[in-house]
């Protein structure tokens, strides 16, 4: 918790459009080939005439390129709509803000349902595996075509957190700054765990078929479970229990298993919404990307990070046991070895993993503040006292 | 902010540290002595901090800060990684004051370490004459409130170096807001050494 806000304040972005950038094939580090690759993407705010204000931002697992501000027409704002826009963390009057859909996504980047060149039809199983740097490396291709030589800042929750970790270490030299959140060098055998439930959740379902259900039914009972599995372990026992408590549902016609508690309720509302805006099978091959996962490459993370000039800083949050605080600090000791100037927050919050969405106004001061220096490209800033 | 502004440890502080130093500050607080050493001395800053609200203090003032407790964060750093580790008022709040303190000796080349002096004559009347825990300007605290872990003096802590072959380079004192010169132990409310290891 912040006690100090007063610098927060909050504008809208209004109408924006999402863009699509398509290039010829994309060499995997599976050695496997794909193209051609569409990426979608938004931008915010304008690119400075020395190209030096560009600010990319990452994505989790089921997040995409609408970041923030409305689609025309629509009333939902992008998912990290708090803090983009003018006067925000991510101020537009001043910085150039990207954020793309993940190669193997579902929301105009290139992934299982989109249409395999080969035979016409939809991918499904047939589109390759990918990991995070392959993810990475498609959105590279993006910020090159956009001639940004170099990002002020690439920043991300989550799985944005791991493919930040991916831009630090295999890209440094793109980089000024870094801000991963929330997430991990690599997965740990109880976050592998889950999304390997929620995987099988999806592949239990009849409608699944193999991956071969674009023309019928979708799996979408299975993608729903793996949605609410992935919620329980976005949120703490605490925000569980003030959001909830035991309390139950409206008392409507019953059998013996329905949706008695609000929690119960909460949970399908989540996973029916869910299958409406997402694909199976980018779930699947998404979570396989995360949890094959490691920055390190095999070798000690310091040993990576050796000599890079990029500015990090690190946040994570007290309550959240998904990506849980130890593996932050496990990336801030790595800088620490590794001589990288960096910033460590833990922030107290009960949100859980969630937090990263939720906790805008720490978020905010610290973002800003951190970017501010970075962009003026000075050590320690004037406003002594503030 | 002018430099008669400046309080007088933090001066003193200032007053040792070579410019272009690389300098840790294990308990940096709300960055105010970084922030100085940084712009005055062009150091390179890093801090250690245990309070949230006061690293977001450090990030507005840019400055590179480590949210953790002391106790715990410094056998990542290599030897010799700093010119200067800093205890400022934080000494008398470490857990393991021998491991903490030999810690920083290994990755700085000195440490400066200032703390609350326990035998300042106020204290020992309050003490004597009133039979209380003393509470004093550089120990503010009631008994069952204070943060601070161990109770020392200046004569104290020479004793302590000189058993643990730690080398005094300097000492300054200060009284209720002037250095001072004569029995320090007695007269001054805190102790602020260079030290480095023998």
């Amino acid at each position: 918790m912040i006690n100090d806000s007063r610098e927060i304040r909050r504008g809208t972005l209004g109408a924006v459009q999402v863009r699509f950038f398509t290039f010829d094939s994309l060499k995997l580090e599976s050695g496997e080939k794909i193209g051609p690759v569409t990426i979608a993407y938004e931008t915010y705010g304008l690119l400075n005439k020395d190209k030096t204000n560009a600010v990319l931002i990452t994505h989790a697992l089921s997040g995409d390129a609408h970041a923030a501000g409305v689609h025309e027409g629509k009333d939902d704002p992008g998912w990290w709509d708090a803090l983009i826009g003018p006067g925000k963390a991510f101020d537009t009057e001043k910085y150039f803000v990207i954020c793309s859909n993940v190669l193997g996504g579902c929301k105009g980047s290139t992934g299982p349902a989109s249409t395999n060149p080969k035979n016409g039809k939809p991918y499904a199983l047939d589109f390759p595996l990918i990991g995070i740097n392959d993810i990475v490396n498609a959105q590279k291709r993006l910020v090159d075509q956009l001639g940004i030589e170099k990002l002020l800042s690439v920043v991300g929750g989550s799985m944005g957190g791991q493919q930040v970790l991916s831009w630090l270490s295999r890209y440094p030299q793109k980089l000024r700054s870094a801000i991963p959140i929330a997430t991990t060098i690599r997965h740990s055998p109880q976050q592998i765990a889950f999304n390997e439930v929620g995987r099988q959740a999806i592949m239990a379902d009849v409608h699944w078929k193999s991956g071969n259900y674009y023309d019928g039914p979708h799996p979408s009972q299975g993608l729903a479970v793996a949605r609410m599995i992935g919620h329980i372990t976005y949120m703490s026992d605490k925000s569980m229990a003030e959001k909830f408590g035991r309390d139950k549902k409206d008392a409507g016609e019953h059998f013996k298993f329905t949706a008695d508690f609000e929690v119960e309720g909460y949970l399908r509302y989540r996973g029916d919404s869910f299958v409406k805006r997402f694909d199976a099978n980018s779930y699947l091959y998404i979570t396989k990307a995360m949890d094959n996962f490691d920055a390190s490459g095999g070798r000690r993370f310091d040993d990576v990070l050796r000599g890079i000039k990029v500015k990090v800083m690190v946040i994570s949050f007290k309550s959240d046991w998904l990506y849980p605080a130890y593996q932050s600090k496990e990336i801030v000791r790595a800088c620490k070895l590794a001589g990288v100037e960096t910033t460590y927050c833990e922030v107290d919050s009960s949100y859980g993993h969630d937090a990263f969405l939720l906790e805008v106004d720490e978020e905010t001061y610290l973002i800003k503040h951190f970017l501010k220096k970075i962009f003026y490209a000075y050590e320690v800033t004037g406003d002594y006292g503030a | 902010m002018a430099r008669k502004d400046v309080q007088l440890d933090h001066k003193l502080i200032m007053d040792l540290i070579t410019p272009q130093s690389k300098v840790l500050d294990l308990g940096c607080g709300n960055g105010d002595l970084l922030y100085l050493l940084a712009k005055e001395k062009n150091a390179h800053v890093h801090g250690i901090e245990i309070d949230e609200q006061e690293i977001y203090k450090c990030v507005a003032k840019g400055l590179n800060v480590f949210h953790g407790d002391v106790d715990s964060g410094l056998s990542e750093f290599g030897d010799k990684s700093f010119d200067y580790v800093v205890l400022n008022q934080s000494l008398q709040q470490i857990i393991h004051v021998d491991k903490v303190l030999f810690d920083a000796l290994r990755v700085g080349r000195k440490v400066i370490a200032g703390f609350p002096n326990f035998a300042y004559y106020r204290s020992r009347m309050q003490m004597f004459f009133l039979g209380k825990t003393p509470v004093t300007g550089t120990l503010p605290y009631q008994w069952n409130e204070t943060p601070n872990l161990h109770f020392l003096s200046i004569t104290d802590f020479k004793d302590y170096c000189r058993s643990k072959d730690i080398n005094i380079e300097k000492s300054f004192y200060i009284g209720q807001s002037r250095r001072v010169f004569l029995f320090p132990n007695l007269f001054a409310q805190t102790g602020i050494f260079l030290i480095s290891k023998v």
